[in-house]
């Protein structure tokens, strides 16, 4: 198995009780909540521990994007990924992704994964996504657009690293008259792209087609749901005429590990409730803004679900006994990790060894542990 | 009595619509959620006038044609829709979204249009003053910011939503996205052309509309020439609905038939 270090980088020092005198922590979340001298702390913590996951063999360290919300703290990831570059020698460096129709000229986007492709010598991965709901509120970019926004931005992007410039792009959304990337990729023909879903049909069968063939990881969701579309994209790839690679298939989890699983429990509890109770939950009118989802996916979640919108809180104990996150000694977490394995023949594996308030003495301690006790069983 | 739904087509596009009465056309332009019943103020209108609501393209069960994809496609849509009645001048009304659309419509060509009631339209946007946040507000909160009057949705919100109902409800939320969401509820373009509105026009306020805050009435009133500005006081969003008597008798007088 492939094994990744993700970091979200959230705001710890969030006042809770302030949080939830707002919808969300995101969008109208005031930034006064949000202490400089506190967050580069944060900062400083966070990419010491991305570098640390390089010592202790991670493949892949990785960042993501997100906008305007105490749940990470980084609308610019590029941003990070380059410190990442300086301080590392080895580890893949993955940008996880980048939300392409929340900008207005992808041609940047194509430029800056270009040049950190070029700094590290061809050690980046791309991972391209849509944004969360939320993302369309904060950046006002409309969401009845994010679909066509997304094809055409992706696109561009890849024809900007492959096709010679300068040539002219003609779509809906974006034309442009030049496009000439000076620097080009240093992979070739560009770097891999990788693309996180919660999971939708669509996305799988595009992901999924003999020329693109991209690696898929599905997000936050529980065992039942990852081995769903994993085999999902399976039988898509054999649809198309071949057999994907365990290297396709990848899915990403929050994980927990310590001594015993009383302790493990005990230890994440607080950081894994605040993960999806604080940092996550949002109101249906945020996350699912019209066109984020189809419409006829839309109408079925309707159907499926009518109070859209209720939100409850989720314990510790429904998240590990849905699988959403992994949490116990070192033999319950690989027996959980590669039962989902052997299910899926999934080979990447994304980990999340921060979450929400989990502080800086347990992060370090669970991820030694994963690295120690873990990692080498699966590999 | 409340008019039966009709199909209604224009080029190759066929839409639902509710026509009633008899007298002059009079064509109302619905607002963001969608195809209304057959409101009092329907029933009113209808007394002096053949009315036509038909239910936008992308609306409801209306056909969505793939090019319809911003304000100035829906404005240049009912002009061919005035065109295909023929006939004689259509008295021209709408609410909010459909106000929007019947501005950019008339600030094209009014040659077919008699006269124009703009019921608190969208599609400008004064500085300093920004519109309300429906697209961030939750469906009861939605339902209540329109309204002055709360017994208006305590009574919506008491009846029980069909599956039916709740699928046009979803569907009428995405065309309201494409042509509200960016820049919200504005053209900018569309202000400064507004003098281009030929036909004596009636703008209607609710007081304390929390979508659009009335200031807006005043801006509308400058740019259109001899605009009737009525700002109606205890009114929100909603004057044909909260203030439903009142809105049919402006609307009537405006066309002069009474």
């Amino acid at each position: 198995m492939q094994f990744t270090f993700f970091h979200l980088m959230p705001y710890r020092p969030l006042d809770m009780a302030e949080r939830h005198k707002h919808r969300a922590g995101w969008v109208v979340l005031p930034n006064t909540l949000y202490d400089p001298k506190k967050g580069a702390d944060e900062y400083q913590s966070y990419i010491d521990q991305l570098v640390y996951a390089e010592k202790l063999g991670f493949d892949v360290i990785a960042v993501n994007e997100h906008h305007q919300t105490a749940y990470g703290l980084m609308p610019a990831p590029n941003l990070i990924a380059a410190t990442l570059i300086a301080r590392t020698t080895k580890a893949k460096i993955a940008i996880i992704g980048r939300a392409l129709p929340l900008v207005n000229n992808p041609v940047n986007i194509a430029e800056e994964f270009a040049m950190l492709d070029n700094l590290s010598r061809g050690r980046i991965i791309t991972g391209f996504v849509r944004g969360i709901g939320n993302e369309y509120h904060s950046t006002g970019i409309n969401p009845f657009w994010s679909h066509e926004r997304y094809q055409e931005a992706h696109d561009l992007i890849v024809q900007a690293w492959t096709r010679p410039g300068p040539f002219s792009f003609e779509g809906e959304h974006y034309n442009n008259r030049y496009v000439n990337l000076w620097p080009r990729p240093y992979q070739n023909p560009h770097p891999p792209i990788w693309i996180p879903s919660m999971g939708s049909s669509e996305t799988i069968k595009w992901a999924a087609a003999p020329e693109r063939k991209y690696p898929f990881l599905v997000t936050f969701s529980g065992r039942d749901l990852v081995a769903r579309y994993l085999n999902m994209y399976r039988e898509q790839a054999r649809e198309y005429g071949y057999e994907p690679s365990g290297d396709q298939l990848g899915w990403a989890s929050p994980v927990y590990v310590a001594d015993t699983d009383e302790r493990a429990k005990a230890e994440a509890k607080a950081g894994m409730e605040s993960l999806f109770n604080d940092f996550l939950a949002v109101p249906f009118q945020m996350l699912l803004p019209p066109g984020y989802t189809s419409l006829p996916s839309m109408k079925n979640t309707l159907r499926l679900r009518k109070q859209l919108g209720a939100q409850k809180r989720h314990s510790i104990e429904e998240l590990m006994e849905s699988g959403t996150v992994v949490v116990g000694s070192p033999k319950t977490v690989r027996d959980e990790l590669s039962r989902l394995r052997d299910a899926t023949r999934a080979n990447n594996l994304v980990t999340m060894l921060q979450f929400g308030v989990l502080p800086d003495d347990l992060t370090k301690r669970n991820m030694e542990m994963f690295a120690s006790e873990v990692m080498p069983h699966l590999r | 009595m409340p008019a039966q739904p009709t199909n209604h087509k224009v080029r190759d596009v066929n839409i639902r619509m509710l026509r009633g009465g008899s007298g002059p056309p009079l064509l109302f332009l619905h607002g963001a959620n969608g195809l209304p019943v057959w409101l009092p103020v329907f029933e009113q209108l209808s007394k002096h006038f053949d009315v036509m609501i038909p239910e936008h393209p992308g609306y409801g069960t209306s056909d969505n044609p793939p090019w319809m994809r911003n304000i100035g496609d829906l404005a240049m849509y009912y002009l061919d829709f005035l065109d295909g009645l023929g006939g004689e001048k259509v008295h021209v009304v709408g609410q909010s979204l459909g106000g929007w659309a019947a501005a950019e419509a008339a600030v094209r060509n009014c040659s077919r249009i008699a006269t124009l009631s703009l019921l608190a339209p969208a599609g400008i946007r004064v500085k300093g003053i920004p519109s309300g946040d429906n697209f961030i507000w939750d469906l009861e909160e939605g339902l209540r910011n329109l309204y002055h009057d709360q017994s208006f949705p305590d009574r919506m919100l008491a009846q029980p939503l069909s599956d039916d109902d709740a699928e046009i409800a979803l569907t009428n939320r995405y065309a309201t996205t494409k042509f509200g969401w960016d820049p919200r509820w504005f053209n900018p373009a569309l202000e400064r052309w507004l003098h281009r509105i030929s036909v004596p026009t009636l703008v209607m306020w609710g007081e304390n509309d929390k979508l659009f805050p009335v200031a807006y009435a005043k801006r509308w009133g400058e740019r259109i020439p001899g605009a009737q500005v009525e700002i109606v006081p205890q009114c929100g969003h909603v004057p044909a609905v909260e203030k439903a008597e009142l809105t049919a008798q402006k609307i009537i007088a405006l066309a002069g038939r009474r």
